[in-house]
C-alpha cells in the first residue's frame, strides 16, 4: 500500500478517536438541552470543575485552603492522605450532584417559564462564577491526573499494522480506554432513559413540560437529575481531556470543540452527539492532513465549524434533531 | 490637642522634602487559562521588591512600590492596566505578553515610560535607535532561534545539512515570530525547516504528532504557551519521540509544561536566559526576610521554580537599572526618564550578580543605545523527571548575530519608515 494511503488511514482512525473525546463533552449539553432547553454554557466549566475537584479529593488537598490561610495565618493545604481513584471518583459525582442540586435552587427554580435567552445568560453567569469558585476552592496550579487509565502508543496495533503493512499505526491507548467508556456511558444513558422510572419521566419533560408536570412529574426533581448526569458526563470528559494536558484552567475551551459537533449532530440527539462528534474528527483531521499542507496548516479550529455549517444548509436541526414546526 | 496635631504636622513638614516611592507596575495575570503561568512570575517579581524594602530599606533608600493589575493576559485588559497606573509616577513596565508590548511601544515612547520585554515582544526592539523607550535584554526571539539551531549544530559536530528541523508554533504573531531566523538559518547551516503550526488554545493536536511521526524530522522545536506546551510534550512522548531532541523556547520551559506529562517528559529541554533552582545565597534572604516573615506575594511555594525564577530576575533587572539611574543623576528619587537612562546604561557583571547573592545566575551583557537587547545569551535547559527539576547543560552561548543583526536592522528601519522616526541616540 502506498505510504500516503497508509497515513490517511492511520488519520482516520485518529480522527474518529478524537471524535469520541468532542462527543464526550457534547452529550453533556445535549442532555441537559433536551431536558430543559437550556443551552448550558457553563459545560465546559463543569468539566474543569470536576476533574479539579477529582485531583483535589486524590491529592488530599484542603479545599479553600488559600482563603483559609490567608484569614486565619495557618498553613494547611492538605490533610495528608491519597484517595483511591475510583473511591475519588464516586465523592466527586457526589459533590457534582449537590452542585445540580444547588444550580436548581439558587437560579433555575427562579427562572421558570423565562425566555431562553435568560436562561442562556444565566449559565454564562454560572460558568464565570464557577471558574473563580474552582479556583478559590482548589487553586490554580496545572495537577496531573492519573486515574490509571493507559497513555502512550498502542504497541499491540503498532507492531500488528507494521507486520501487515510495514507501518506501524498509532494509536493512544488513552483514546482507546475513551472510546470503551463513552460506549459504556452511551449505552448507560439510553438504558436509564429507555428502561428506569426516572428516565422515561425525564423523556416526558423533554417531550412537553406541561404534559409531564399535569400527570405529577417534578420538574424541579427531573432538572436536578438531569444536571446531576450533565456534571458526570462533564467529569467524565474532565477525566478524558485532563489526562491528557493536566487539569488546568484552558479545559473549560474544550466547550468550544462541542459546538461544532452540536451544530452537526443536533441539540436534542444522544446518536447525533456521537455521530456529529466522528464526522467532525474525521473530517477535521483528513481536511488539514490532505489540505492543510497546501494552506499553512492550523485549519481544524475553522474546518470543524465550516463541516458543521455545509451540514446546516441541508438540514438545519441538525443530523439528528428534532425539526422544529411552528405552526401559526 | 489642636496645637499639638498641628505642631507634629509642622514639624513633618519640616523635615525634609518626602521621597515618593519608587513604583513598578507588575501587569500580572493570576487568573484565566494562564493563570498557572502568570502567578510564579508576579510572585518572583513582587517578592524580590519585598526583600529590598525589608533587608536593605528599599532602592538607594526610597522603598519600591509594586504597582499589580491584573491583565488575565487580555491584551485589552492590559492597556487599560497601563493607562490606570501610569500616572502613580510609573517607571517601568513589564507588559507580560507579546500583545500588550505591541500596544504599549506608541504609548510608553509618547509617554517617556521605558518598556522592558524580557524575552518576548517585538524583538527588533533591540535596536534602541529606533525603539528608544522599549528594552529586551537579555535576549529575544530570535536569539532563541539561533541557540536551538547552535545547540543541534554542537550535538552533530557543527554540520547539520540534510538534518530536518521541525517547527511546532501557536499559530500567532508569538508562535511565528522564529520563523524568519529559522528560514535564514537553514539557508546558512543546510537543515531542512518544517513547518507545524498549532491553533489556539491547543488543547487537541494529533493532526501535528501524527504529522511528525509520518514524516519523521530528526529535531523538533517548540513556540508554545499555556495549555499548548503540556499536550504537545504529552504527544511528543506518546509517539516516542526522543524528548533529547525535543527543545522548546523559554515559555515552553516551565514545571507546569513538564510535570503532566510525568516520566514520559524526561529529557525534554528548554532555552533559558536565567538559572534555575533555588541554590543561591539570594533564596536564603527571600526565605529569611519574605517568607518566613508572611510578606511574600503568594503562597510562598513558588520559590525556585523557572517562572518564579524569571520574575525575580526581571525585578532584579528592573532594580539595577534604577540603581544606575540614581548613580547617573545623583538622586535616589528618580523619574522614569531617568529610569530609562539607568536601563540604557545597565551592565551586568558576574561581580554584580555574585554581589547580590546570585552567582552565575544569569548571562553577563551590556546595554547601550544602540543595543536594547543585551548580548543575546542564552542556555539550554533539560528536564529530569525522576529528580523534578530543570538543570543548565551548556553555558551562556551567544546567538548567531550576522544572521539576527541583519533582520533587526531591516525589521526597525521599517518601523521607522512606518512612524517617522529619525533613528539615532541623543
Amino acid at each position: 500500500m502506498p505510504d500516503q494511503l497508509l497515513f490517511a488511514i492511520e488519520v482516520t482512525l485518529n480522527g474518529l478517536m478524537a471524535g469520541v473525546l468532542y462527543a464526550l463533552v457534547a452529550l453533556g449539553f445535549v442532555l441537559i438541552y433536551k431536558a430543559s432547553g437550556i443551552f448550558n454554557y457553563a459545560q465546559g466549566v463543569m468539566a474543569l470543575f470536576a476533574a479539579l475537584t477529582l485531583v483535589g479529593i486524590m491529592e488530599g488537598q484542603v479545599p479553600f485552603s488559600h482563603l483559609i490561610n490567608a484569614i486565619f495565618g495557618t498553613e494547611i493545604h492538605h490533610f495528608g492522605w491519597h484517595v483511591p481513584a475510583l473511591a475519588a471518583i464516586i465523592l466527586t459525582i457526589a459533590v457534582m450532584v449537590v452542585f445540580a442540586w444547588l444550580v436548581q435552587v439558587l437560579i433555575f427554580r427562579h427562572l421558570v417559564n423565562q425566555e431562553p435567552i435568560l436562561l442562556f445568560m444565566a449559565t454564562i453567569g454560572l460558568a464565570y462564577f464557577l471558574e473563580g469558585f474552582g479556583d478559590l476552592m482548589w487553586g490554580s496550579d496545572i495537577k496531573k491526573l492519573d486515574v490509571g487509565l493507559p497513555q502512550g502508543i498502542n504497541g499491540w496495533i503498532d507492531q500488528t499494522t507494521f507486520d501487515a503493512f510495514g507501518y506501524g499505526f498509532f494509536i493512544d491507548n488513552l483514546d482507546i480506554s475513551a472510546t470503551i467508556v463513552a460506549i459504556i456511558l452511551v449505552a448507560g444513558l439510553i438504558i436509564f432513559s429507555q428502561y428506569t422510572k426516572q428516565g422515561r419521566a425525564l423523556r416526558a419533560v423533554a417531550d412537553d413540560h406541561q404534559a409531564a408536570l399535569s400527570v405529577g412529574i417534578s420538574l424541579n426533581f427531573i432538572w436536578v437529575l438531569v444536571w446531576s448526569v450533565a456534571g458526570f458526563v462533564a467529569l467524565v470528559a474532565g477525566i478524558m481531556w485532563g489526562a491528557k494536558s493536566g487539569v488546568q484552567f484552558s479545559l473549560s475551551l474544550i466547550a468550544l470543540k462541542a459546538l461544532p459537533v452540536l451544530m452537526l449532530g443536533g441539540f436534542t440527539s444522544i446518536p447525533g452527539a456521537i455521530v456529529g462528534g466522528l464526522i467532525i474528527g474525521v473530517g477535521e483531521k483528513l481536511f488539514e492532513f490532505l489540505i492543510g499542507p497546501m494552506v499553512g496548516g492550523a485549519t481544524e479550529n475553522w474546518f470543524a465549524y465550516v463541516l458543521a455549517l455545509l451540514f446546516l444548509v441541508f438540514r438545519p436541526q441538525g443530523l439528528f434533531g428534532e425539526k422544529i414546526i411552528e405552526r401559526v | 490637642m489642636k496645637k499639638i496635631l498641628t505642631a507634629s504636622l509642622v514639624a513633618l513638614m519640616a523635615a525634609g522634602p518626602a521621597m515618593a516611592d519608587l513604583v513598578f507596575p507588575s501587569l500580572s495575570y493570576r487568573t484565566g487559562p494562564y493563570g498557572a503561568n502568570g502567578i510564579p512570575f508576579a510572585d518572583g517579581y513582587a517578592d524580590y521588591f519585598t526583600l529590598l524594602n525589608e533587608r536593605d530599606g528599599g532602592i538607594g533608600g526610597v522603598p519600591a512600590r509594586v504597582l499589580e493589575c491584573e491583565t488575565g493576559y487580555n491584551t485589552e485588559k492590559g492597556v487599560e492596566c497601563y493607562e490606570s497606573t501610569k500616572g502613580e509616577g510609573a517607571l517601568v513596565y513589564q507588559p507580560l505578553s507579546t500583545g500588550i508590548t505591541y500596544q504599549l511601544i506608541p504609548k510608553a515612547t509618547a509617554d517617556g515610560i521605558p518598556v522592558h520585554s524580557m524575552g518576548y515582544g517585538r524583538t527588533s526592539a533591540k535596536n534602541g535607535q529606533v525603539f528608544r523607550n522599549i528594552f529586551n535584554y537579555p535576549a529575544n526571539y530570535w536569539d532563541g532561534a539561533s541557540h536551538a539551531v547552535n545547540h543541534v549544530l554542537d550535538l552533530n559536530g557543527g554540520d547539520v545539512s540534510g538534518k530536518k528541523i521541525a517547527l511546532v508554533y501557536h499559530n500567532s504573531a508569538y508562535g511565528k515570530e522564529p520563523i524568519r531566523t529559522l528560514e535564514e538559518l537553514s539557508k546558512k547551516h543546510g537543515y531542512e525547516l518544517m513547518l507545524v503550526p498549532v491553533d489556539h488554545p491547543g488543547q487537541e493536536q494529533k493532526s501535528q504528532w501524527l504529522q511528525i511521526r509520518q514524516q519523521r524530522p530528526d529535531y523538533v522545536f517548540m513556540w508554545g504557551w499555556g495549555v499548548m506546551n503540556q499536550v504537545a510534550i504529552q504527544e511528543a512522548s506518546n509517539i516516542r519521540f526522543n524528548m533529547e531532541n525535543f527543545i522548546g523556547i523559554w515559555w515552553s520551559g516551565s514545571e507546569n509544561d513538564v510535570l503532566p506529562a510525568g516520566d514520559g517528559a524526561n529529557g525534554y529541554k528548554a532555552l533559558t536566559f536565567h538559572n534555575l533552582g533555588k541554590d543561591y545565597p539570594l533564596y536564603d534572604d527571600l526565605q529569611k526576610y519574605v517568607v518566613d516573615a508572611g510578606k511574600a506575594a503568594g503562597a510562598g511555594d513558588q520559590l525556585g521554580t523557572a517562572l518564579y525564577n524569571r520574575g525575580m530576575y526581571a525585578a532584579m533587572l528592573a532594580a539595577e537599572a534604577a540603581k544606575t539611574a540614581q548613580e547617573i543623576h545623583g538622586t535616589a528619587d528618580i523619574t522614569a526618564a531617568m529610569m530609562r537612562d539607568g536601563m540604557e546604561a545597565l551592565e551586568m557583571t558576574e561581580a554584580k550578580m555574585e554581589a547580590l547573592g546570585l552567582p552565575k545566575f544569569g548571562p553577563e551583557f551590556t546595554v547601550s543605545c544602540e543595543n536594547h537587547g543585551g548580548n543575546g545569551l542564552g542556555a539550554v535547559a533539560q528536564w529530569d523527571a525522576s529528580a523534578g527539576a530543570w538543570s543548565l547543560i551548556t553555558e551562556y552561548g551567544p546567538s548567531d548575530q550576522d544572521v539576527i543583526g541583519a533582520l533587526v536592522a531591516e525589521d526597525s528601519a521599517a518601523f521607522a519608515a512606518e512612524n517617522n522616526i529619525e533613528p539615532g541616540c541623543s
